[in-house]
This record gives C-alpha cells, sequence and structure tokens, in this order.
C-alpha cells in the first residue's frame, strides 16, 4: 500500500507541476487541483497508513490511527475548494474580458 | 489568560462581516466602520507592545485546551511590533481608499481590507504551524481580492499570474507541514522547539526535508531570488492602496522565516539547527543585486517601485540570514522602515501616474500638477528607500552591516549591499529627474482634477518615517530586546507549555 500511495502522490504531483507550467487557462485550472489531491493524499499519509483502524481510543480498539491528518486534511480541503472555484471565476473573468485564454502577459504589460 | 492577545483578530473578524452584510449598500458608513477598526485596531497594537514590554512571551489558550493539544496565540515583541505595523498600514490605506476614491471603483475594498488586516495579524500572533498556514490563506484570499479591485484586463492576466504562484506556495507549505507533522507528531511551535532536537536519524532528515520547503514557501511569499519573479507583475498592476498594504505581506515571509528558523531550528535543533542559515545570505545578496538592477532599468515608475521592494527585502533577508541577535534587531528596524518606505512610494506612484498624460512612464511629458510636492515627496521616499542619511533607511543598513561584521561573508554583504544602494540611489535619481524635471509640451487639459486627499495620505506615510527615524533610539531599544528574546526560544517554550488552562487554575 505505501508503494501504492507513494506512486500516487508521485504522479499527481508531476502532472499537477506539468499542467501549471501549460499556457493555456484550463489546463492550470486542472493542474492546481491535480496539486491538491497529492497534498491531501500526503496529508493523509504523515499520519502513518492504516486500515481499518478507528481514530478514536477506545478500550475494544486494537489500535487507532492518527486523527489530526484528517483534521487537517479536512481544512486542506475546505481552502483548496473555495480557491479552485476562485481561480475558476478568475480565468473566465480574463478570458471574457481579453477574448483570450493564454496565461502569458502582453509585451507591453511587463514592468 | 490575557485575552487582549486575539483582539487583533477578532475585531477585523467581526467588522468585515459586518461591512459585507449590514452596510453593503452605504458606501458612508462602510467608510467609517473600517477607519474605526483600523484606529481600534492601533489602539489594541500599542495596548500589545505595552504588554509584550513588560517581559516574557505570553500565550493564549484558545477554548482552554492545554498546549501542545489546542490552538495557541503568542505575544511577545516581534509579534507586537509587526502587528502594530500592520495597523499603522492598515489605517493609513484605509483612508487612502476612501480619501482617493480607489473604494467606489469596485465593490468590498474595505471588507476585503479587514479580512487582509485578520489575516496580516493572525499570522503574526499565531503559536501553530498549520494556523500560520490558515492565515495565510486567510490573507491571501483577502490579497487576491484587493489586487483585482477595479478591474481591468491587465490587472486581470497579472492577477491569475499572481495567484497561480500563491496556489502553488499553499501546495508546498502543506507538504512541508505534512512532512515535520510526520517527523514530529507535533505542529505546536513550542512544541516542535522541545522535539526538533531529540527527533531520531531517520526523522530528523524527514524534519529537516520539510524545514527546507518551508523555508522555500516563505522565500516566495518575501520575493527572494530565485522566487521573486511574481512580485514585479502583480504589485505594479494591483491598485495603489492595495499595493502599499502588500508591502507588508513579504514582510510576512521574512517574520516568518525570523520565527521559525529561531524557535524551531535555533541551537537546539540538533542536527537541523540552523537550517536556513547557509540558504539565506546567498539568497538576500543575490535578491538585492536583481532589485537594485530592476531599479536602474525599470521603464515605469510602478515597476521600479517593485524592484525596490524587491531589493529592500534583500537587505531585510541579509540581516535575518546571519542569525545573530543584532543581526535580527537591524533586520527589524530595516523591515519596519521599508515597509513604510515601501507603502509611501506606491501611493507616490498613483500620485504621478494620475496627473500625468503619460500616466508612471519614465519618460518626458507636460508639467504635472503639484509637480514641486509630488517631487518632493518622491526625493524623501526614495532617500528613505535607497538608504541615504538621514533618514532611518541609512541606519538600518548601517546596522545590518555592522551585524555582519563577525560573518565569514562579511566582504559580501559589505561589496553587495552597498553596491547595491549606489545602483538604486542612481535608478531612483534617474526616475525622478525623468518624472519631475523633464517638461515637454503644453499641459493636457483632458486630465480629471486629482483629489487633495492622497497627497494628505501620502504626506502621513512620510511623517511616519521621519518619527521613526527621529526615535529610532527608543526604537532599537525595543528591536534589541525583542531579538533578545527571539534568541531565549525557552522562554517561549516555557510560555506556551507551561500555560495553565482557566480551568487547572480553578481547582484548588
Amino acid at each position: 500500500m505505501e508503494l501504492l500511495v507513494a506512486t500516487a502522490i508521485g504522479a499527481l504531483t508531476a502532472s499537477g507541476v506539468y499542467l501549471i507550467l501549460r499556457l493555456r487557462s484550463f489546463p492550470v485550472v486542472i493542474g492546481t487541483a491535480m496539486l491538491s489531491y497529492a497534498v491531501n493524499t500526503f496529508l493523509f499519509a504523515t499520519g502513518r497508513l492504516a486500515v481499518n483502524q478507528p481514530p478514536i481510543l477506545g478500550a475494544s480498539a486494537a489500535g487507532v490511527v492518527d486523527p489530526i491528518p484528517q483534521a487537517l486534511v479536512l481544512t486542506a480541503i475546505v481552502i483548496s475548494f473555495g480557491m479552485t472555484a476562485l481561480i475558476v471565476m478568475l480565468m473566465l473573468r480574463a478570458y471574457l474580458e481579453t477574448s483570450d485564454d493564454a496565461v502569458n502577459l502582453d509585451p507591453e504589460d511587463r514592468p | 489568560m490575557n485575552h487582549w492577545i486575539i483582539a487583533p483578530i477578532v475585531l477585523p473578524a467581526l467588522v468585515a462581516p459586518l461591512i459585507v452584510l449590514a452596510l453593503r449598500y452605504d458606501l458612508l458608513l462602510q467608510r467609517v466602520a473600517s477607519l474605526a477598526a483600523c484606529a481600534g485596531l492601533l489602539g489594541l497594537a500599542v495596548g500589545l507592545i505595552a504588554m509584550a514590554g513588560e517581559g516574557p512571551p505570553q500565550a493564549y489558550l484558545l477554548g482552554d485546551w492545554p498546549a501542545p493539544f489546542g490552538i495557541v496565540l503568542v505575544l511577545d515583541r516581534l509579534s507586537a511590533m509587526m502587528v502594530l505595523l500592520t495597523a499603522l498600514l492598515g489605517l493609513g490605506v484605509a483612508g487612502y481608499a476612501a480619501g482617493s476614491g480607489w473604494d467606489t471603483r469596485g465593490r468590498h475594498f474595505h471588507a476585503l481590507l479587514q479580512f487582509q488586516l485578520m489575516g496580516l495579524c493572525g499570522a503574526f500572533l499565531t503559536g501553530d504551524l498549520f494556523n500560520l498556514f490558515v492565515f495565510f490563506e486567510v490573507l491571501l484570499i483577502a490579497s487576491y481580492g484587493l489586487m483585482l479591485h477595479g478591474g481591468g484586463a491587465a490587472r486581470l492576466k497579472a492577477g491569475v499570474h499572481y495567484i497561480v504562484a500563491n496556489l502553488a506556495g499553499s501546495t508546498l507549505f502543506l507538504f512541508a507541514v505534512g512532512a515535520i507533522y510526520a517527523a514530529t507528531g507535533t505542529l505546536n511551535m513550542a512544541d516542535l522547539a522541545v522535539k526538533a532536537g531529540s527527533a531520531t536519524a531517520e526523522n530528523a532528515d524527514l524534519l529537516r526535508v520539510g524545514g527546507l520547503l518551508l523555508l522555500a514557501v516563505f522565500a516566495l511569499k518575501a520575493a527572494l531570488v530565485p522566487l521573486h519573479f511574481w512580485l514585479p507583475t502583480a504589485y505594479a498592476a494591483a491598485p495603489a492602496p492595495s499595493a502599499a498594504l502588500f508591502a507588508v505581506m513579504t514582510k510576512v515571509g521574512a517574520y516568518s522565516v525570523l520565527r521559525v528558523y529561531t524557535l524551531i531550528f535555533g541551537a537546539e535543533a540538533g542536527s537541523s539547527a540552523w537550517l536556513a542559515a547557509d540558504w539565506l545570505i546567498p539568497a538576500a545578496l543575490v535578491t538585492l543585486a536583481v532589485g537594485a538592477v530592476g531599479v536602474l532599468g525599470a521603464r515605469r515608475l510602478g515597476a521600479l517601485v517593485c524592484f525596490s521592494v524587491v531589493a529592500s527585502m534583500g537587505t531585510v533577508m541579509a540581516g535575518v540570514g546571519l542569525f545573530t541577535e543584532r543581526s535580527a534587531a537591524a533586520a527589524m528596524f530595516y523591515m519596519a522602515h521599508s515597509t513604510l518606505a515601501a507603502a509611501a512610494l506606491f501611493l507616490i506612484v498613483e500620485l504621478v501616474s494620475e496627473r500625468r498624460t503619460r500616466g508612471d512612464r519614465i519618460a518626458p511629458a507636460p508639467q504635472m500638477r503639484h509637480g514641486e510636492l509630488v517631487g518632493g515627496f518622491f526625493m524623501v521616499a526614495a532617500i528613505a528607500m535607497a538608504g541615504l542619511p538621514p533618514l532611518g533607511g541609512f541606519l538600518g543598513k548601517l546596522m545590518v552591516l555592522d551585524a555582519a561584521r563577525a560573518d565569514p561573508a562579511v566582504w559580501w554583504i559589505w561589496a553587495v549591499v552597498l553596491t547595491g544602494s549606489l545602483v538604486m540611489v542612481v535608478g531612483f535619481a534617474r526616475a525622478g529627474s525623468v518624472l519631475f524635471w523633464r517638461v515637454e509640451g503644453e499641459p493636457a487639459e483632458g486630465l480629471s482634477k486629482p483629489a487633495n486627499a492622497p497627497l494628505w495620505a501620502t504626506g502621513a506615510a512620510l511623517a511616519a518615517l521621519a518619527a521613526l527615524t527621529v526615535w529610532a533610539g527608543p526604537v532599537t531599544g525595543y528591536m534589541e530586546a525583542a531579538a533578545a528574546q527571539l534568541h531565549a526560544p525557552q522562554d517561549y517554550v516555557d510560555a506556551v507549555l507551561g500555560a495553565q488552562t482557566v480551568a487547572a487554575r480553578a481547582l484548588p
């Protein structure tokens, strides 16, 4: 399972980075989403991987899984979801105002 | 427990929704609420400075949960100082936005401003690495809104870059936080300071990876080379009051480096001790050089000011990166000074561009209205930013240079800081002489008469700079005490981990 999770995080990060570096706005949005999936999976793994373990310590439980990363992931998901919504809206506005979905700046806008 | 510590976060957090929900259609009331909240925040910040000056750091346990299980806020001299700086800038920006009418060019300026202040104060006061991330997000989300305020194609395009760069930074922050949690099992900064030194060899490697990833995030916020590329486009495209407020946002990166790499990765951290020291000085010197060259080469005043901000971050980080008590005090003084100077310069860019037919392009144009006054303002702000006497930028740079004396890289630091200052002086002089002296053609009638309030706001920012210079003695005294506190992390750890909950105190 470690191998599977690690490969998934690596593949998601690699494709996210690749897509963020594209010149069109749609791949960039997908790239940021990929990166946030990767980081959420990574955060889950920081509490060590365990299957079928409760997150609450009890007398009957054979073991427990660390609940903190789950809380962290929840916060991270909320924030990254909001960010994705924001960037989609922004890209749409930029497309509608400039009728062009290229991400690069015009030469005369550069400082 | 001292409840005033959380007040700088709660006040803007309450005023912002009030402005959005209740005062949505009344701009006058919005302005009054926003200005009153900023004035209140300033009062709170002054009070916190007095409280922090009394002695050791104080911890505030949210919901009375004992540390390290609950969330803590920590007040010490450094965080109180940063909150005061934020409050000062917030009040100036709110006044400028109301006086110049910037808040009429789009919606929710004041609400976003309050949210930004909340995020900034939270980032300065939190004692928990994950909450540092959360407050970073709060201030970034608000800054996206402020940066895009007023709209326009160029601003939107620049905004896309700014947001994507910061989203990547946030992702990296989470990776770093995750790695640190995996290595230590805690995210409370005081608890991390205890556990960093006693990590097993295997975990210590992971901790170092996390620590250096975190350094990359803070370098992105602080616009250190090679992560500075987003700043000139974003700040040049932002509205003047937003850009003036953003002057303190790069300092959040510098503050975080100061906090995390003295507390968690300080002398006690075993194999991770002084993790950032090897990387910061070279990065800071290259940043300073890039900024200075940018100042010289900029074709617009807005871009010139942005590059001068990059250069000033180079100087600040050179002071931070030496990691001694004296250098930390020097970096803090220069940080406070350069924040105010950058804010004043961003406001001056606006004063210039709305009075000239050619905007802020550094090229001859007809005589502008209030040319002498604006030119005088520019000269004072440029002197402050380039670090010439008599203003405090000179003192700040001198303190950084003096603190570098014992460092092996002293000649590099002296050479780059001094040459960089010279290049910046030349760049500012070139821009100023073209903008204010090379007058060509008849004054144009097409420009609308600019308001006078922005002149007052800019004057106030420059007066704050002058005040900082006049009272440099007491201010540096405070900052030396803050630096001493920073280099005695045991007091911080004791304050947080030894903080008794109200419930525990109530028991006999």
